[in-house]
């Protein structure tokens, strides 16, 4: 038989409909798979009796001939979606046992349309953090290494154990959400593919939140079309999320091989930022040839305010995480420490629960929302917001979508970065200005570096024209032809 | 604006999260570095710029203002750490 955790969502289907093999033999070939890479520690929680349930009603569709858009594929869930009736942790101590008495919108959705749900998957606490190494379960391991070189690297962050899981052939794909980067880096450490829509075009309900004027669902895949595919399904309007877009959601996969001849691309001359790895600015060069080879049209563009976005998001992030995390309060769910009085409980709980990241956010937060400053932190940092969005807009008056590097450098070791949250912050910096704005915006693998890392390009388009991301990133993935795989594979089939 | 001990025990006060004299004296550090680099917002011009609340210019949805869920006490306090009666269990606040 063909070796089922390594092909793509698209071919996965394909053979499930020709009934080459059954949804139960799929999803227990990528349980045998995650049994054999349990150091990756990608899964807080493993569900595998509901992988098999979940897998068994999929045959029964396939048999009937009324399967689903993504019917008997094998996903890992980060563990930020509440999942009813199991675990639902957020990467952190305080929410340890919470079962959710009800399911997200975006997991209902993928669980109507067949998807099998092997794990929740590991992530960095609360979403806060670039690295996946503030979860409370512990770091998740990268499945590439450098060359000759063993040290354990990060799979990026937040959405680590996701990117880790795709990566590492235990999934066939996955969930993930970015605030700032959450999907994109960690696409772009592992070497996959991964996109976050348009704020808005999938519903945050059910969704642990972090900072709300952010947080967007996305997928993440081992190619485009695999992640038009599951964007499909996660996305739509929800009447239970105020900020979700009522929008019908398009056919992504026709985007998939269309010809980007005329498509305008932008390059925008302020990502060529200091320190920047010059394998990156290399690639970048690289990506952007073989766009105006496919027929594209180049244009430089200026985004005068991105050298700003970094400190917006260090302000409005925290200042709306600050708020929201207030309702871990060791009353209603989660983990509670007793005081001696009401107050002394909150503060030993949330002492107790929450890691210091996590902490550090809260406290700048509320420093930044506190009587006198509000106006010279969040304010401020509100008002820069609408010009870096204003920027976007200006840009796109005169391109379709921009291609940017990613990440800034390649997966670090775990320990690397880790002395100054400042330096750890720098991560995302060429992702966080489209979050700021709200714009869509996927991550592909382009190349490896010397060292034989993957890393990661970014195509970022027009407020709800996914499509056209799809379109451009189908096609730079066709002339990048990414075929590299993890050392922990290669060293497997040795 | 430099945020010494004082200002971290405040702040921590607000936000309800106990901190040892240790930990203050490092997240005074870490609050001031990272004011630090947020401070480089002071370089922007931004007179005249409305501060932005959403990304997406629409109208908030209305319904219509009846109760469209609820009768499910069990479900809502079953992560409770503690509950009596169907109500949330407290340290007692009135003497």
């Amino acid at each position: 038989m063909k070796n089922l955790t390594n092909l793509t969502i698209k071919d996965a289907l394909a053979a499930l409909k020709k009934k080459e093999f059954t949804a139960t033999e799929l999803t227990e070939a990528h349980i045998k798979a995650t049994e054999a890479a349990r150091h990756l520690n990608c899964y807080i929680t493993e569900t595998f009796d509901i992988a098999r349930k979940q897998a068994k009603e999929s045959d029964a569709r396939y048999a009937k001939g009324a399967a689903g858009l993504i019917d008997g594929i094998p996903i890992a869930m980060k563990d930020l979606y509440c999942t009813e009736g199991v675990q639902t942790t957020a990467g952190s101590k305080i929410l340890k046992g919470f079962k959710p008495p009800y399911e997200s919108t975006v997991s209902g959705n993928m669980f109507r349309d067949g998807a099998v749900m092997l794990g929740k998957s590991n992530l960095d606490e609360f979403a806060m953090g670039s690295s996946n190494t503030t979860s409370a379960y512990g770091n998740v391991i990268n499945p590439w290494q450098r060359k000759g070189d063993n040290k354990p690297l990060v799979p990026g962050g937040s959405s680590g154990g996701s990117a880790a899981a795709v990566a590492a052939r235990i999934a066939l794909g996955a969930t993930g959400t970015d605030t700032g980067g959450s999907i994109r880096q960690p696409a772009a450490f592992c070497g996959i593919t991964g996109i976050k829509p348009t704020y808005g075009r999938c519903s945050r309900f059910g969704i642990v939140a972090f900072a709300s004027s952010l947080d967007q669902a996305g997928p993440f895949a081992r190619s485009v079309e695999d992640c038009a595919l599951l964007l499909q399904s996660m996305a739509g309007f929800d009447p239970k999320d105020s900020t979700s877009v009522n929008r019908a959601v398009p056919d992504y996969t026709k985007s998939i091989g269309q010809s980007v001849k005329g498509l305008k691309v932008g390059v925008p001359k302020e990502y060529r930022v200091d320190g920047t790895n010059p394998e990156i600015l290399q690639l970048w060069e690289k990506g952007v040839q073989m766009l105006k080879d496919a027929g594209a049209e180049i244009i430089d563009v200026s985004l005068p305010h991105t050298q700003y976005a970094l400190q917006t998001y260090y302000v409005i992030a925290p200042a709306e995480c600050s708020s929201n995390l207030a309702r871990y309060d060791g009353v209603r769910f989660g983990l509670r420490v007793e005081g001696e009085n009401l107050i002394d409980m909150y503060e030993k709980t949330r002492a107790e629960g929450f890691g210091k990241e996590v902490k550090r956010r809260i406290l700048i937060g509320t420093y930044v929302l506190s009587a006198g400053y509000y106006d010279a932190y969040y304010n401020k940092a509100r008002r820069v917001r609408k010009l870096i969005w204003q920027d976007f807009i200006e840009a796109y008056k005169k391109c379709d979508v921009l291609l940017t590097p990613t990440a800034p450098t390649a997966a670090f070791a775990i320990g690397e970065k880790m002395q100054d949250p400042v330096t750890m912050y720098l991560n995302d910096i060429f992702t966080v200005p489209a979050s700021m704005a709200g714009m869509p915006g996927i991550s592909l693998p382009a190349g490896l570096s010397a060292d034989g890392l993957p890393l990661g390009l970014q195509l970022l388009g027009k407020p709800f024209d996914e499509e056209t991301v799809f379109k451009a990133a189908h096609a730079l993935e066709k002339a990048v032809n990414f075929t590299a795989l993890p050392q922990l594979l290669l060293s497997k089939a040795a | 604006m430099s945020i010494d001990k004082n200002t971290v025990r405040k702040v921590a006060r607000l936000a309800r999260i106990r901190t040892t004299d240790a930990e203050t004296e490092v997240l005074a550090g870490e609050m001031n570095n990272i004011l630090k680099m947020i401070e480089q917002l002071n370089a922007v011009k931004t007179d005249g710029v409305e501060p932005m609340t959403s990304v997406i210019e629409m109208q908030m949805p209305e319904r219509e203002d009846k109760v469209t869920d609820g009768g499910i006490p069990e479900k809502i306090l079953a992560n409770a750490p503690e509950h009596t009666a169907g109500f949330f269990v407290v340290p007692k606040v009135v003497e």
